[in-house]
């Protein structure tokens, strides 16, 4: 078969479409153009084809393995420090209401 | 001048050299050169002159100065700073001012270091050749048309332009070897846990490490006997009983005898012609040294990509959901309700790549697939650490390559994410083992493009890992040689 | 309507407060009624570069409580992410725990009405932080104030085993006076210390066929009253609706309903049509929590007998009311200061009715408990034995335990210096008892006519005698003279 086609199935057998992209972009607050959904959606199903390779492994027995630490308890004494303060705290906030940040009324 | 960081500050501070003048010598090069680099995304000139003025008083009055003694450093712009922006080369962060300083800043400062400005950068750490910041360009000081790397290009270009002493970089997936190696100067990434994060704007927290990235191996051991240690602040950072901070400097010079070095057939392959001639040559340097070379099998390191790009993007859409233009950041102009203000904050306020990797991660993540993604990809984490464990009962250190090419031209992978993600395949594993890994220069292409050498040894075995690259140092001089371009 | 036999089915969600100084990951102090964005810190608002760091005491009052709820804790347990995009939630996750709580598999028992008592399962019990507050005004837009976000919180779970209002309002007592004998929590309701969420259905019995009502979760309760109210509301509302509509859980969705105090009813709020994508994970700027057996011995310690115990116990053991027994041991400062006086030779009954008839009463109005009066066990125990051997009268013990929150005189001595001390000299009451009948003719020629005057007469006598005393005459000791005379 030419190389034509075999590229061909591997679109059409894409791992994420425009729908599923859209889905993910909201659960990710990420508002995209129509040209960057389509574009993800080819990417990230590339890049989910190749992730897959992890699939040759056998892992019934491995445990999977967060962070490489030898550490555990971390933990602080209970006691309170100054804070920061309203005014410096605000200094950053792209929009504030007297001592409060603002945001557009939140409808629930 | 030669600024490189141990002898300016053993000049500094014996007197020979004034801190101000090393800092508006720096200055100097910098405002010669870095329209044409691009490293910095801001300099502090003001502030440090009249810094380093106060070390020189403190100096001529017999004081001890630290042990960076007035020597002009450069920090990534990921790293909080109460003095200028933290902008992690994005819009989103263009205005952000920290009100507070990162914990390795704390220390360069206590240290005596002058902070000179703070460098460009992929956004948010993401990307391998600096190409992903929305805030400026930066060129490979070797050969303007290529990339310094990435993501701390901006670090690795100044040190090789000589427009700072050392710098500080980050690395998550090689975002410091592997500019290092680009650039021809030294990285080394540290040990999951030696370095505070505290401050470090974060990507992937499981992986992400300060490093310094330096014009030899005995700055990078200065810097790291400034930076290491325990930081309260941080819950990720290994106390001193578990593993204490090592003296890097004090044996530097020491060779190690009855060296064992790995090398992993499996890496053997894959690397251009001249990185692999410049690796075969610098394994017949150590040989002559009389290290043992053996070769030790790491059947999980070809699975470290794929693994790499689930858990680093995972936490990634984790670490950048804060970013929504309600508490700080960028906030898009036209809102109609508060939902916009995070989806059109985020969408202007991100560039591709990040958008990209915060998608994978979000999906990666999702119900319904958390187990075919995240939960494989750390089950495969431990098997790669495995080979490591493994490895280190063998041998000292496992050298490979730092990267499968020499510096890369500007748009070269920009249309293909999948390719520029396989050009990190020999850094990323020392990031999910958590083992430090260092790069040095090892040998230059027929382009005169830098070629890298990579060590890897076991957890918080820094000071040997130095040691070992010191040696090698010792016997060649590519980290001498100097870019055209200065 | 028609009759329907159902059953109602309760589970709970519950948020407790802990009685912490500081936050759960930062040390900012815990605040109720402060100026907006004052307690907070670069960690609290999720500023770039920030890190968490674990609260000792939030982690050991978990553990505590759960240990109290009869649960298994955790030897290993750890943090995970819980996404969701929320002006008041800073990072825009939450650090919560998700697989592993730190104490699961319990139960809570509640006191019923009946006397008996009932047993609650408790399915788990985990430590997170608490999101800051919008504020929503009366113009187009909302304010934050992140004065309570990464507040420590204790989230409660138990199984669907309450089948009514009374059982769910039972159980909110019974915790609250847990979390306070332990010391975990203020759990002051107004104060949202203590936050119930009823989940409620019913299973209903119709021509022979069971059907499950769908899942509506109360919100927005904040006092005992409330909770009972709006289960009762609750129920009959799915009552009607299944009888109008015959929507089942199967056919209809689950639904969070606000409850409106004012209105008496429950408020549609939002409709569930898909579980939330939460996307949990690891949070990798966290390391687990390992509870030692020592560890776990040295919260033990911390441990007491539970109230619903010790109710019981005071009904036997001191011969109370049952409900003078529940007023004693609401709070166990007051439970103990009780034993104590006991001890001390106080009459149970005697040092009970002082306690809940006068000190409680007083330690309301100075906003404190019965403990901190600044009276001791011993000297309550003085004065209940007084008031006992009659040298007092029951007016007259109110008013010296009054005056002994004021000095630390005894009790006797306080009756002395007031002039309270009872006349039981039967020679000396004699002869004025002599006197009044004398003096009323009317009334003792009443008293021996018998019948209904009989009775108003000896009363107004007995009183003449009191008046004549000034109050201080035995009553006991009159009213035999008076009995012996007429």
């Amino acid at each position: 078969m030419p190389r034509f086609f075999f590229w061909m199935a591997e679109v059409m057998s894409k791992k994420i479409d425009a729908e599923l992209v859209k889905k993910v972009a909201k659960l990710s607050r990420l508002e995209l153009t129509e040209t960057e959904v389509a574009e993800f959606a080819n990417q990230l199903s590339a890049i989910l084809d190749y992730v897959e390779k992890m699939e040759q492994l056998d892992t019934t027995d491995v445990q999977p393995l967060a962070h490489c630490l030898p550490i555990s308890n971390c933990l602080r004494d209970d006691c309170a420090k100054p804070s920061l303060g309203t005014e410096k705290i605000l200094e950053n906030a792209p929009d504030t209401d007297g001592d409060f940040f603002k945001v557009p009324k939140i409808l629930d | 001048m030669d600024c490189n960081c141990k002898k300016l500050r053993d000049d500094i501070a014996a007197g020979r050299i004034k801190s101000a003048e090393a800092v508006e010598a720096v200055f100097d090069t910098i405002e010669k050169n870095d329209s044409k680099i691009g490293s910095y995304i801001s300099t502090f000139k003001e502030q440090a002159i009249a810094n380093s003025k106060q070390l020189d008083e403190k100096i001529s009055t017999g004081k001890s100065a630290g042990i960076l003694a007035g020597t002009p450093i450069a920090i990534k712009d990921n790293m909080c700073t109460t003095f200028g922006a933290t902008s992690c080369a994005s819009k989103m962060l263009e205005n952000f001012h920290a009100p507070y300083n990162a914990t390795v800043v704390e220390k360069l400062i206590s240290a005596g270091a002058i902070i000179i400005g703070k460098t460009n950068m992929d956004e948010f750490a993401m990307g391998s050749s600096t190409e992903n910041s929305a805030l400026l360009k930066t060129v490979n000081p070797w050969n303007t048309q290529c990339v310094p790397g990435g993501s701390s290009g901006g670090s690795a270009a100044a040190v090789a332009a000589g427009m700072c002493s050392a710098a500080l970089g980050s690395d998550t997936g090689g975002s410091i070897r592997q500019p290092a190696s680009f650039c021809g100067v030294v990285g080394l990434k540290p040990t999951y846990g030696r370095v505070s994060r505290f401050g470090l704007v974060a990507f992937g927290s499981s992986l992400d490490q300060i490093g310094p990235i330096t014009q030899n191996v005995t700055d990078a051991a200065l810097m790291m006997n400034v930076i290491a240690g325990h930081d309260p602040a941080d819950s990720t950072s290994v106390d001193e009983k578990t593993a204490p901070v090592c003296d890097c400097l004090e044996k530097i010079d020491e060779p190690i005898g009855n060296l064992k070095i790995a090398v992993v057939p499996q890496f053997n392959t894959g690397a251009d012609g001249d990185v692999q001639k410049a690796i075969n040559e610098a394994i017949e340097v150590y040989k002559k040294m009389g290290a043992e070379i053996v070769e030790i099998d790491m059947p999980h390191l070809e699975y470290s990509v794929a693994v790499y790009y689930i858990v680093a993007t995972a936490e990634a859409s984790g670490n950048l959901a804060r970013y929504d233009g309600v508490h700080y950041g960028h906030r898009a102009e036209d809102i109609e309700n508060y939902i916009d203000v995070y989806c059109k904050s985020r969408a202007a306020g991100f560039g591709k790549e990040v958008k990209r990797r915060i998608m994978l991660g979000t999906y990666a993540l999702s119900s319904g697939y958390y187990d075919a993604y995240y939960l494989k990809a750390l089950k495969v984490r431990n098997l790669i650490r495995g080979d490591f464990l493994r490895a280190f009962e063998k041998c000292d250190c496992v050298l490979i390559p730092t990267c499968p090419t020499t510096a890369f031209k500007f748009g070269e992978k920009m249309d293909d994410p999948l390719k520029m993600y396989l050009s990190d395949v020999y850094t990323i594993a020392a990031n999910l083992a958590g083992v430090p890994a260092i790069s040095i220069p090892c040998g230059f292409d027929g382009n005169d493009l830098p070629i890298g050498l990579q060590l890897m040894a076991p957890a918080f075995g820094e000071d040997k890992l130095l040691r070992i690259a010191r040696m090698f140092e010792s016997k060649t001089d590519w980290h001498k040689r100097r870019p055209p371009i200065i | 309507m028609e009759n329907l036999e159902y059953k109602i089915i309760v589970g709970l969600e519950i948020h407790v407060q802990l009685l912490t100084k500081s936050k759960m990951f930062c040390s900012c102090a815990i605040s109720f009624g402060e100026r907006a964005n004052s307690r907070v810190c670069p960690v609290c608002v999720g500023m770039p570069g920030s890190l968490p760091v674990m609260n000792k005491k939030a982690v050991e009052l978990s553990a505590l409580a759960g240990m109290a709820l009869n649960c298994k804790i955790a030897k290993f347990t750890k943090w995970d992410r819980k996404s969701y995009y929320y002006p008041d939630l800073p990072k825009n996750y939450q650090i919560s725990q998700y697989d592993l709580p730190l104490a699961a598999a319990g139960f809570i028992e509640i006191p019923l009405e009946n006397g008996q008592t009932k047993t609650i399962r408790i399915t788990r019990a985990h430590l997170e932080e608490d999101a800051g507050k919008n504020l929503h005004t009366t113009g187009n837009f909302s304010q934050v104030d992140l004065n309570r976000a990464g507040t420590p919180l204790l989230e409660i779970v138990t199984e669907p085993d309450l089948s009514s209002a009374a059982e769910v309002r039972s159980l909110a007592v019974e915790l609250q006076r847990i979390v306070r004998y332990l010391g975990v929590s203020e759990a002051d309701m107004q104060k949202g210390h203590m936050r119930f969420e009823p989940n409620v259905n019913l299973h209903i019995t119709k021509d022979g066929k069971e059907y499950k009502t769908p899942i509506a979760e109360i919100k927005n309760l904040n006092s005992f009253r409330a909770i009972e109210r709006s289960v009762d509301y609750e129920v009959q509302r799915q009552l009607d609706e299944f009888s109008r509509t015959g929507i089942t859980m199967e056919t209809g969705n689950k639904t969070t309903r606000g409850w409106d105090d004012d209105a008496g009813k429950t408020v549609l709020q939002r409709e569930k049509e898909e579980a939330n994508d939460y996307r949990y994970f690891p949070d990798p700027d966290l390391v687990p929590v390992e509870f030692t057996d020592s560890w776990l011995a040295e919260i033990r310690a911390g441990l007491c007998e539970m109230p619903i115990k010790r109710q019981l116990r005071f009904v036997n053991e001191y011969d109370l009311s049952d409900y003078d027994a529940g007023v004693l041991t609401a709070e166990r400062t007051t439970a103990d200061f009780f034993e104590e006086a006991v001890k001390s030779g106080g009459q149970s009954k005697r040092v009970c009715n002082l306690l809940t008839q006068v000190g409680l009463k007083m330690a309301n109005e100075a906003n404190c408990s019965a403990a901190e009066l600044g009276i001791t066990a011993e000297n309550l125990a003085k004065l209940a034995k007084m008031a006992d051997g009659g040298q007092i009268s029951a007016t007259a013990a109110k008013t010296i335990m009054e005056k002994m929150t004021q000095t630390a005189d005894e009790p006797k001595v306080i009756a002395e210096q007031l002039n309270l001390i009872q006349k039981n000299d039967t020679a000396e009451l004699e002869v004025i008892v002599e006197k009044i009948l004398a003096e009323n003719a009317k009334a003792v020629e009443d008293v021996k006519s018998g019948g209904k005057k009989s009775k108003a007469a000896k009363g107004f006598l007995l009183g003449q005698v009191m008046q004549k005393t000034k109050g201080r005459a035995n009553p006991k000791v009159v009213a035999e003279i008076l009995e012996r005379k007429l």
